[in-house]
C-alpha cells in the first residue's frame, strides 16, 4: 500500500514536470493577416519570388483543399479547428543575406542556444549541419560549404525554389501530391519553408544533416515542406528536432516531407518531436498534423524512419514507404510517448510493389496520465509483389489507470507468396520486474526510467549518437516514476 | 419521409415499401416493444441507409450491386406440408440433436402450437408466438442489446424481420440434448429475408446450439439474421455457426452477446460456401469472471467472400477472452478478419487474446486482417497477432521426402492448420463430420451440398488420404 502511495507521488512530481522549452523569444516578425483566402498565397508566393509553376501548384492545391473535409477517423478529439484564425506566414525580420552566423540576430541565436541547438557549437564541434526553421522561414544553414565539396544541396527550400527549380519542378508532390489528405493540401497551398536536400549519385554525405523546427510567433500555423533526395547510391542521415513556445491556445502544424530514393541509395530520417504538448490541464499545445513518405523507387532503395514522440497536444502522423523498387527496403522505428491530456495517433504505411521487398515496423507506445496513445498502421502487399515479407510489433505500456492505448494495425494482402506477420502486446511495467530493481537498491522512480528506456531500446538504438543522447533524456523528462 | 439527396436504392425502397404496407398488419405486433422496435428502427433506417464501402466498418465488403437488384420482401408463411427430413436431412450419425427449422424466414412446424417444452426444461419456438407467451421476457431482453442503428442492415431487420426463434432456458436447467436450428432458403426468385432470433440462458443454465444456414436451390438470396444473446450468471452457452450457402447468397449474420457473471461462451463459426458472408459478433462482458472463446475457421475458393467483424468488449474486471481466426483462401476468395478487443476503464485483470492466420494459395486471394486493440486500463494482459503466409517449406518436404505426394501433403498441411479450430468442437460426432467436411473441402469435393452440410458426411466411410503407408 505504502508503495503505492509512493509510487503516486512520483508520478505527480513527474507528470507535473515543466516543458522546458516553452520559452517565447521577443524577435521582430513579419505576419499577413490572419485567415487563408488566394490572396494570402498569392502573397506568400510572392514573398518568396517564386516561378509562375509554384504559384499555380499553391492554387490548385487551395482550390482541392477546399472541397475535401477534415478526416476524423483517427481516435482523436479536438474542437473544430478554425482555419481562419491562423496566421498563415510568420518570418523573423531579416534585414539582408547572411554570411556567417555572427550576423544572425543576437536574440536568435540565444533562442537556439536556450533550445540546445547552439547553431555555432554545433557547427565547430559536432559536424552535424544544421538548417533551423523558425517559424515559418529557414533563418540560417550551416555547413553549405562543406557540403557542396560532395555536390551536396542541402538549403532551405526556398533558396532551392530559386536555385535549383529543376530539381524541385521535378520532385516536388510527387511523393505527397497535394490530392493525398486534407492537411497535404492546405500544406501545398500555404507552405513557407522548409529543408531541400539532394545528394548526387554515388556521395555518401559524410556528416548527419539536421532540421531544427521552431514555432515562435502566436497565433501562426507552421507549414514547412521537406524535400529530399538521395540520387543513385547516395547515402544520408537526417534529424530534424522541433520545439514550441509554451502558450494557452492550441497552434496548428502541418508538415510534408517527402523522400525519394532512386536504386541502391539509402536514406535515414530521424525526429525527435518536442512540440508543446500542452499544460497538465490539457490546455494548449501544438496540433502536428503531418504527412511523411518516402518512395522507394529503385531497385535496393532502403528507407528507414525513426521517431520518438514525445511532445503535440495531437499528433496525427504516419511516415510511410512505398516499396515499389525490387528488393527495396522500409523500416519504422517508433517510440510514442503521451502524458496528461496528450493524445497521439501514429503509426505507419509499408506498401509494398516490387518483388522481394521488405518491411520492419517496431512501434513502442507508452501512455501516462490522461493521455491516448495509438498505433495505426497499414501493411499492404499487392499482386505483384512476389515474396514480399513484413514483420511487425507494436507494444504499447500503460502507466497509470486513466489513460488508453490502442493498436489499429492493417494488413491487406494480395499475393500468396507474402510473409506478413504481426505482433502486438498491451501491458503495464510488471511489478516483478520493479521488484527486482528495488531490491538492488535502485529506487522506484530510476528503475521505472530504467525499464521504459529498455522497453524503447530496440527503437532508440536506431537514432543516431547526439540524438540517442536527448531521446533518452527526453523519455525520462516526460515518463519517469509514472507508474501507479 | 422525405427522401434524402442521394437517391434510394431499389433494395431500399423495397424495404421502406415493405414496412409502410405491413404497419398496420402483420408488423403491428402485439407486443408494444416489438411495435416500438419496429417504428423506431424504420425512422432509423431511412437515416442511416444501407451500408457502403464509404464507411470504415464496410470497406472491404461491397454489397453495393445488391441493392441494385430487385427482392421479394417477407414472403407469405409456407404452408407446412412436409415434414422437414423431407426436404432436408440431417442424421449424422450418433449426433442426436432437437432440430428445429426456418424456411425462407419463417418458423417452420407441424405443430400448429409455436412454443414447445422439450423433455429437459428448455423452450423453444417462434419468436412472434413467444411474444404472447412470454411477454415479460420480451420487455426485459428484445432489442436490448442489439443495436439497429449500427448499420442500415441492423435497422432494416430490427424493422421489417417476418420471425426467427426463440429460446429460453429457465435457470438451472441444463440442457442435455443440443439444439439445432436449420435455417433454409427454397425460393424460385431472388428473395430478401430477415430472421431475428432471442436466446436467454438463466442462471446456471447450459446449452448446445448449432445454428445451420443454408440454401436448398441455386437462387440467390439476401438473408440478414440478428440474433440477441443474453447469458445468466454460470450459464454455459457453446454456439456452432455452420454456413453452406450457394455462391450466390449474401448472408449478413449479426449476433449480439452479454455475459454475466462466470458465464462462458463459446462459439465456432464454420464458414464453408457462400457468395458474400459478413460475420459480425459483439461480444460484451458485463459480469466478473465472464469467459468468451470465439474462433472460426473459413475455407473459400472461387469469388466467395467472407467478413468477419469481432467486437469483444471487456466491461466488468477478471474477464478473459479468446479469438481465432483461421482460413485458406483459394482461387479469387476474399476474406476480411477485423478483431476488436475493447478493455474499458475498470475492466482491470483483463486478459484478452487475438489471433488470425491466413493461407493465401493464389494470387488472386485476398485477405484483409485488422485486428484491434483499443484499452483503457492498465492491468491487462492483452495480445493479438495476425499472419499471412504459406504452408510451411520444411514441413512440406519432409513430407514428400517420406512418400507423401505434394497434393496430399499439402492437403495434410492445411488440414492441420485449421484442426486447431476445429479441435475445439465439444460435441464429438459434430467434430468428426467438421472434420470430414474440412478435408472434403480442402479436395475441392465439397462445394455447394444437395443437401445439409451435415449429411454429406458418411463418418462410416471415411475419407482416406491416398497415402501409401508402407512407403512411410
Amino acid at each position: 500500500m505504502n508503495e503505492e502511495k509512493n509510487n503516486g507521488k512520483i508520478i505527480e512530481e513527474v507528470t507535473s514536470g515543466e516543458y522546458k522549452y516553452g520559452f517565447f523569444t521577443d524577435i521582430e516578425t513579419e505576419t499577413t493577416p490572419k485567415g487563408l483566402n488566394e490572396d494570402i498565397i498569392g502573397f506568400i508566393s510572392k514573398k518568396k519570388n517564386e516561378p509562375e509553376w509554384l504559384l499555380e501548384y499553391r492554387l490548385k492545391a487551395y482550390r482541392h483543399w477546399l472541397t475535401i473535409e477534415e478526416p476524423d477517423w483517427a481516435l482523436l478529439n479536438h474542437p473544430p479547428i478554425d482555419y481562419q484564425d491562423i496566421i498563415y506566414y510568420a518570418a523573423p525580420v531579416q534585414k539582408k543575406t547572411l554570411d556567417s552566423l555572427n550576423e544572425v540576430d543576437p536574440e536568435l541565436l540565444d533562442t537556439f542556444n536556450k533550445l540546445g541547438i547552439s547553431l555555432d557549437e554545433q557547427k565547430m564541434l559536432t559536424g552535424v549541419a544544421v538548417d533551423a526553421i523558425i517559424d515559418s522561414v529557414s533563418v540560417k544553414t550551416t555547413f553549405q560549404d562543406t557540403l557542396s565539396k560532395h555536390g551536396i544541396i542541402f538549403c532551405s527550400f526556398s533558396e532551392a525554389v530559386q536555385n535549383h527549380p529543376e530539381l524541385v519542378k521535378k520532385y516536388l508532390g510527387k511523393v505527397v501530391p497535394y490530392t493525398d489528405n486534407y492537411f497535404a493540401a492546405l500544406n501545398s497551398a500555404v507552405f513557407s519553408d522548409g529543408s531541400f536536400c539532394y545528394i548526387p549519385k554515388g556521395v555518401r554525405c559524410p556528416i548527419e544533416l539536421s532540421t531544427y523546427f521552431r514555432i515562435n510567433a502566436a497565433n501562426t500555423g507552421q507549414f514547412e515542406r521537406t524535400l529530399l533526395v538521395a540520387d543513385e547510391g547516395g547515402y544520408v542521415s537526417y534529424l530534424e528536432g522541433c520545439t514550441a513556445p509554451q502558450r494557452d491556445e492550441n497552434q496548428l502544424h502541418a508538415a510534408i516531407v517527402e523522400i525519394i530514393a532512386h536504386a541502391n541509395s539509402e536514406v535515414k530520417y530521424s525526429t525527435v518531436q518536442n512540440w508543446y504538448p500542452g499544460d497538465k490541464n490539457g490546455k494548449g499545445g501544438i496540433y502536428n498534423f503531418v504527412t511523411k513518405r518516402g518512395l522507394c523507387e529503385g531497385y535496393n532503395s532502403k528507407i528507414s524512419w525513426t521517431q520518438v514522440e514525445t511532445g503535440s497536444a495531437i499528433t496525427w502522423k504516419y511516415p510511410s514507404c512505398i516499396l515499389r523498387g525490387d528488393n527495396s527496403i522500409g523500416e519504422f522505428y517508433s517510440v510514442a510517448v503521451t502524458n496528461n491530456y496528450q493524445q497521439a495517433d501514429t503509426g505507419t504505411k509499408m506498401i509494398h510493389i516490387g518483388s522481394n521487398t521488405k518491411s520492419t515496423i517496431i512501434s513502442k507506445g507508452i501512455s501516462a496520465g490522461y493521455s491516448n496513445n495509438s498505433y495505426r498502421g497499414l501493411v499492404r502487399i499487392s499482386k505483384k509483389a512476389d515474396n514480399a515479407r513484413n514483420f511487425s510489433q507494436c507494444d504499447s505500456l500503460l502507466l497509470g489507470d486513466k489513460c488508453g492505448a490502442h493498436t489499429f494495425p492493417y494488413i491487406k494482402t494480395n499475393n500468396s507468396s507474402a510473409i506478413v506477420e504481426h505482433e502486438a502486446t498491451t501491458s503495464k511495467i510488471s511489478e516483478d520486474q520493479l521488484f527486482y530493481c528495488q531490491q538492488r537498491g535502485i529506487d522506484s522512480e530510476k528503475a521505472i526510467g530504467l525499464i521504459v528506456n529498455g522497453y524503447a531500446k530496440e527503437v532508440l538504438n536506431k537514432l543516431p549518437m547526439e540524438f540517442a543522447v536527448e531521446a533518452q533524456k527526453l523519455l525520462a523528462i516526460t515518463l519517469e516514476g509514472s507508474v501507479g | 419521409m422525405g427522401l434524402s439527396k442521394n437517391k434510394y436504392f431499389p433494395l431500399e425502397l423495397s424495404i421502406l415499401k415493405h414496412y409502410n404496407d405491413n404497419h398496420n398488419g402483420i408488423y403491428n405486433s402485439c407486443h408494444p416493444k416489438v411495435k416500438e422496435t419496429r417504428d423506431s428502427a424504420i425512422v432509423q433506417f431511412e437515416n442511416i441507409r444501407l451500408p457502403l464501402t464509404n464507411s470504415e466498418k464496410w470497406r472491404s465488403t461491397n454489397l453495393q450491386d445488391l441493392y441494385e437488384l430487385e427482392y421479394l420482401m417477407g414472403d407469405e408463411k409456407p404452408v407446412f406440408d412436409k415434414h422437414i427430413n423431407e426436404i432436408f436431412q440431417c442424421n449424422v450419425r450418433g449426433f442426436d440433436t432437437n432440430v428445429f427449422s426456418m424456411l425462407n424466414g419463417w418458423y417452420y412446424n407441424s405443430n400448429t402450437q409455436q412454443i414447445h417444452t422439450l423433455d429437459d426444461g428448455v423452450i423453444i419456438g417462434s419468436i412472434l408466438a413467444a411474444q404472447k407467451a412470454f411477454p415479460e421476457l420480451i420487455s426485459k431482453y428484445f432489442n436490448e442489446i442489439a443495436s439497429p442503428s449500427t448499420h442500415g442492415l441492423l435497422a432494416a431487420n430490427a424493422a421489417v424481420f417476418t420471425d426467427g426463434i426463440f429460446i429460453y432456458v429457465p435457470d438451472n436447467v441444463e440442457s442435455k440434448k443440443a439444439v439445432q436450428l436449420i435455417n433454409m432458403v427454397n425460393r424460385d426468385s431472388n428473395i430478401m429475408i430477415n430472421s431475428r432470433n432471442l436466446v436467454i440462458l438463466g442462471q446456471n443454465s447450459s446449452l448446445s446450439f448449432l445454428h445451420c444456414d443454408d440454401s436448398i436451390n441455386q437462387h440467390p438470396a439476401f438473408l440478414v439474421t440478428n440474433t440477441e444473446v443474453f447469458l445468466g450468471e454460470n450459464a454455459k452457452l457453446d454456439l456452432y455457426k455452420l454456413q453452406n450457402l450457394n455462391n450466390w447468397s449474401t448472408l449478413a449474420n449479426s449476433t449480439f452477446v452479454q455475459q454475466e457473471s462466470n458465464s462462458k461462451l463459446k462459439i465456432n463459426v464454420l464458414t464453408f460456401n457462400g457468395g458474400i458472408i459478413r460475420n459480425e459478433f459483439n461480444i460484451d462482458l458485463i459480469g466478473e469472471g465472464a469467459d468468451a472463446d470465439v474462433s472460426g475457421i473459413y475455407l473459400m475458393d472461387k469469388k466467395q467472400h467472407v467478413d468477419n467483424q469481432v467486437m469483444l468488449k471487456h466491461s466488468a474486471p477478471n474477464c478473459t477472452s479468446n479469438e481465432m481466426f483461421k482460413g485458406v483462401l483459394d482461387e479469387s476468395a476474399s476474406a476480411v478478419f477485423n478483431g476488436y478487443i475493447y478493455v474499458a476503464r475498470d475492466a482491470q485483470k483483463t486478459l484478452a487474446f487475438q489471433k488470425n492466420a491466413n493461407i493465401l494459395m493464389t494470387n488472386e486471394a485476398r485477405i484483409d486482417s485488422m485486428p484491434f486493440l483499443e484499452i483503457y486500463a492498465d492491468d491487462v494482459k492483452c495480445s493479438h497477432g495476425a499472419t499471412v503466409g504459406q504452408l510451411d517449406k520444411d514441413a512440406l518436404f519432409y513430407l514428400m521426402q517420406r512418400g507423401i505426394s505434394e497434393s496430399d501433403a499439402k492437403l495434410l498441411l492445411m488440414y492441420a492448420f485449421v484442426t486447431e479450430v476445429t479441435g475445439k468442437i465439444m460435441i464429438e460426432p459434430l467434430k468428426v463430420s467438421i472434420d470430414d467436411m474440412v478435408k472434403k473441402r480442402l479436395r475441392g469435393d465439397l462445394s455447394i451440398c444437395d443437401k445439409c452440410v451435415l449429411h454429406c458426411s458418411t463418418p462410416d466411410i471415411p475419407i482416406e488420404f491416398e497415402i501409401d503407408l508402407s512407403k512411410i
